[in-house]
């Protein structure tokens, strides 16, 4: 599953973000990697970007970057 | 006294630090409240970075304190990540290297924060940690040992809180307190990068030894971002120094990485947060709270589908409202002043060269630099609010989406709004963006947004040549319709310029629009004093000398080479008349008073007469003055670009008076009054400049002005770069002639193509 499918409100594990490119490695510094558990926020009036917790802070992604990042449901969502 | 022992450095020693962090965390608050006012300001070097130093306030040292851009990390991938990176490793020219990095961390988030730090720590300098919103931590629900987290890190941690100006003290002492007795070094072992795997330190070694033997010094961090940042900044002047094999090196490095199971980047970013959770353990403890703050309480309303979209919009519209309410006031004045002034300098000045310097040179000069100031503070006083309580962050939220249909991102909404007001003020605010492909693109296509300069402009034309049509009984009228679309054709033809800018001049690929939304804090007031204080500062000194150059270039050239004598002496004897019918005026207003019949009439005898001999004398000065400025470099000018400008239906007068507008769009209704011979007084609702207008006509007696006419110069104003102040602004936010040459040349290129094609069309 990817992040952009996550719903309002839900949380899930990074599993991996896809590509070693510039906005890989930026989606990484700021904290979205593996084992990490995001919930999201809520999505912009337009409908993107998309606001997520991670790390203890809040990330505003857009759909098309926050579809490199791939998740798993935990088990108590 | 401390000269006198052998052992301590002199005091008079200059001592460097440097300040850094990630953005948002009150970098420059504590830079203010380290340094004062008197920063100096300037620019690195073949970079658009801001460098900044100031100097350690309150210290028996001599510290200088470079602020460096905020960052979230030291991969040197943009410009401001490479200027980090070489003011710490001192490989900056003129620039000393630090000996000290003081490290900010939002003591809300140190988990994030520490992932720069880890890096700089590994730079082998003294680190000093400041803990900063410390006053947040509590109501955050945070726990953290800040005496613990100082031995873990093995480096000495304060805890601030720089907006309301605590604890900064603690940090001006550890600074000195660490300069005067450095350190040990931190053992490498300490480091995360201790923890990359044993394929990575074998490949920096080899690396690094190449290198080396290649005649290239690196240091081991380069080394290390070279194997681990694609296209990275090192890589890139490694390769612009000629060494193009580094390229396939780097492939073959990272192809042995990958085959012993070393995924770049991977790696790093894991390994770096993997030692920020073994580091803080114990030391940052987190409440887990299902209650909900009121942050996030206030947030959920103002990123709402539909009250988020209102609330933007009403704060949108209170704040340009507040700013054309706000500055009325003080523009209005200026305006007074300078005419006062002016009025000073003709009471003292007799006719002449050094009179109209001053008048309409130095003074109108010094104005049109003032004129912009009520704006500049008071757009910044808005920004500075919406930026420090949190709302600037999720306004780019809101607007991402309608921006990047345009290639760009909601943060270039603010400074591209602004600039419906005027564009110095929106050029300066681009500074919000971070991405300096975004900024440029938005600074460049800036000027194209309706500024407030050009409405006088299209009102003139529109009242003289526009029929007063209406339509849909009388709700609609013609004059309105063009009004708006003279507004709004600048923003629309700003679409496919910015796509184009994006497409050729900064190619690669689209942005990324990582941002951190920070919880919501009521705005510091110290913040907001140094951030409107900085621009207007900035601006005074910088892009306002341009802009009062300009003015008085251009009134050079209107002046000379012309012999003024004549018009001197019959402006002379205007006065002397004026003065006369003021003495006439209140010698009647007694007469009045006193009721003496016979002495009022001949008084008012006297009054027409003098009436009669100063419009006549008015009609000569103008006559001698619209002869004057056809003679003039301004006139020969006119003269010479006649051919270019007839194609756009205009004579050389409108071609002289679009010349002399280069100040400011606004004055070529002053030019055309002066060309027109009524004087330069004129404004744009002046119905003898209508008339006069009106009457021009071709060698061959056909009328200069029509509606074709007037659309075309209207269309060639919303288009084209006629304000220095805007190009000077430019100048000074870009660091580079560059810039302000090709908005010149791209806009007048458009306004010109622009002219012609409505001059076609209309005809």
């Amino acid at each position: 599953m990817r992040l952009d499918e996550l719903g309002q409100g839900e949380t899930a594990e990074i599993t991996e973000v896809l590509g070693n490119d510039v906005l890989a490695s930026r989606l990484m510094e700021m904290g979205i990697i593996d084992g990490e558990p995001i919930t999201m926020i809520g999505k912009a009036p337009m409908g993107d970007p998309i606001e997520f917790s991670v790390q203890g802070y809040r990330i505003s992604l857009r759909k098309t970057e926050a579809a490199r990042v791939q998740i798993a449901r935990t088990k108590e969502c | 006294m401390l000269g006198n022992e052998p052992a301590s450095p002199t005091p008079a020693a200059l001592r460097t630090v440097a300040l850094i962090g990630n953005p948002n965390t009150g970098k420059s608050s504590l830079f203010n409240a380290l340094c004062g006012m008197n920063a100096r300001v300037g620019n690195y070097p073949g970079v658009t970075v801001e460098q900044k130093v100031g100097r350690l306030i309150g210290s028996k040292l001599t510290v200088d304190v470079i602020d460096l851009p905020g960052t979230y990390s030291l991969a040197a991938r943009s410009a401001d990540e490479a200027v980090a990176v070489n003011v710490l490793t001192g490989t900056f020219p003129n620039q000393a290297k630090p000996e000290l990095a003081v490290v900010i961390l939002d003591a809300a988030n140190i988990e994030r924060n520490l992932y720069l730090f880890s890096q700089i720590y590994e730079l082998g300098l003294p680190v000093l940690v400041v803990l900063n919103m410390w006053d947040r931590v509590d109501a955050e629900g945070i726990t953290v040992e800040a005496d613990l987290l100082s031995k873990r890190l093995g480096v000495p941690v304060v805890c601030t809180s720089a907006n309301k100006r605590k604890g900064i003290e603690l940090v001006r002492e550890a600074i000195e307190r660490l300069l005067l007795s450095p350190p040990e070094a931190i053992q490498p072992n300490r480091f995360a990068r201790a923890q990359f795997p044993e394929v990575f330190h074998t490949e920096v070694e080899e690396l690094g030894n190449w290198l080396a033997s290649q005649g290239k010094s690196s240091f081991r961090f380069q080394v290390d971002r070279l194997l681990i940042d694609t296209d990275g900044e090192y890589q890139r002047s490694l390769c612009q120094s000629g060494l193009h094999e580094i390229n396939d090196r780097i492939a073959a490095s990272r192809n042995r990485l990958a085959e012993a199971g070393c995924k770049v980047p991977m790696f790093e970013t894991k390994t770096r947060y993997a030692w920020i959770r073994r580091t803080i353990e114990g030391a940052v403890t987190r409440r887990e709270s299902k209650s909900v703050s009121w942050s996030d309480k206030v947030d959920k309303w103002l990123t709402h589908r539909w009250v988020g979209m209102f609330a933007f919009v009403l704060i949108m519209f209170l704040v340009f409202q507040s700013i054309t309410f706000f500055a009325a006031l003080p523009m209005q004045g200026i305006e007074t002043l300078q005419g006062w002034i002016g009025a000073q300098v003709e009471g003292v000045l007799p006719p002449g060269a050094l009179r109209s310097l001053f008048v309409d040179g130095v003074v109108a000069g010094v104005g049109g630099v003032l004129m912009f100031l009520p704006q500049i503070a008071i757009l910044f006083f808005f920004i500075a609010v919406l930026e420090d309580c949190g709302y600037m962050a999720r306004a780019a939220f809101v607007m991402d989406k309608l921006m990047s249909s345009v290639g760009l991102s909601g943060k270039s909404f603010l400074p591209l709004m602004s600039s419906f007001a005027c564009a110095v003020p929106g050029i300066m605010a681009t500074r919000t963006i971070e991405n300096r492909k975004d900024r440029m693109v938005t600074l460049l296509i800036a000027p194209l947004m309706s500024c407030s300069a050009r409405m006088p402009v299209y009102i003139l034309m529109v009242s003289a040549f526009v029929p007063a049509t209406t339509y849909a009984a009388g709700w609609v009228s013609l004059q309105g319709l063009v009004l708006l679309g003279m507004q709004s054709i600048g923003a629309i033809v700003a679409i496919p310029v910015a796509w184009i800018l994006k497409k050729f001049f900064f190619p690669g690929e689209t942005a990324t629009f990582l941002m951190e939304l920070h919880s919501y804090k009521w705005p510091s007031p110290f913040v907001i004093y140094h951030r409107v204080w900085e621009r207007v500062l900035a601006f005074v000194t910088r892009a306002g000398t341009l802009i009062f150059c300009t003015t008085v270039l251009v009134w050079a050239a209107g002046y000379f080479p012309g012999n003024h004598d004549q018009v001197d002496a019959a402006t002379s004897s205007l006065e002397k008349q004026q003065t006369e019918l003021a003495s006439l005026e209140s010698q009647k207003s007694k007469a009045a008073e006193a009721q003496d019949a016979s002495k009022l009439e001949q008084l008012n005898g006297e009054l027409e007469r003098t009436k009669q001999a100063i419009a006549e004398e008015t009609d000569r000065v103008n006559a001698l003055r619209s002869s004057l400025i056809e003679n003039s470099f301004l006139g020969l000018t006119g003269r010479f670009i006649e051919p270019a400008v007839k194609p756009l239906g205009w004579d050389w007068k409108i071609g002289v008076a679009v010349i002399a507008s280069f100040p400011a769009r606004e004055v070529i209704i002053s030019t055309l009054g002066t060309i027109y011979a009524l004087g330069s007084a004129e404004d744009h609702e002046s119905e003898g400049l209508q008339a006069q207008m009106k009457d021009a006509q071709w060698p061959d007696g056909r009328p200069v002005f029509s509606l074709a006419t007037a659309m075309s110069i209207m269309i060639f104003f919303a288009l084209c770069a006629q304000c220095s102040a805007t190009l000077m602004t430019i100048r000074r936010e870009t660091n580079s002639w560059r810039w302000p040459v090709f908005s010149f040349v791209y806009m007048t290129t458009l306004a010109y193509i622009g002219a012609w094609i409505a001059f076609k069309i209309f005809s």
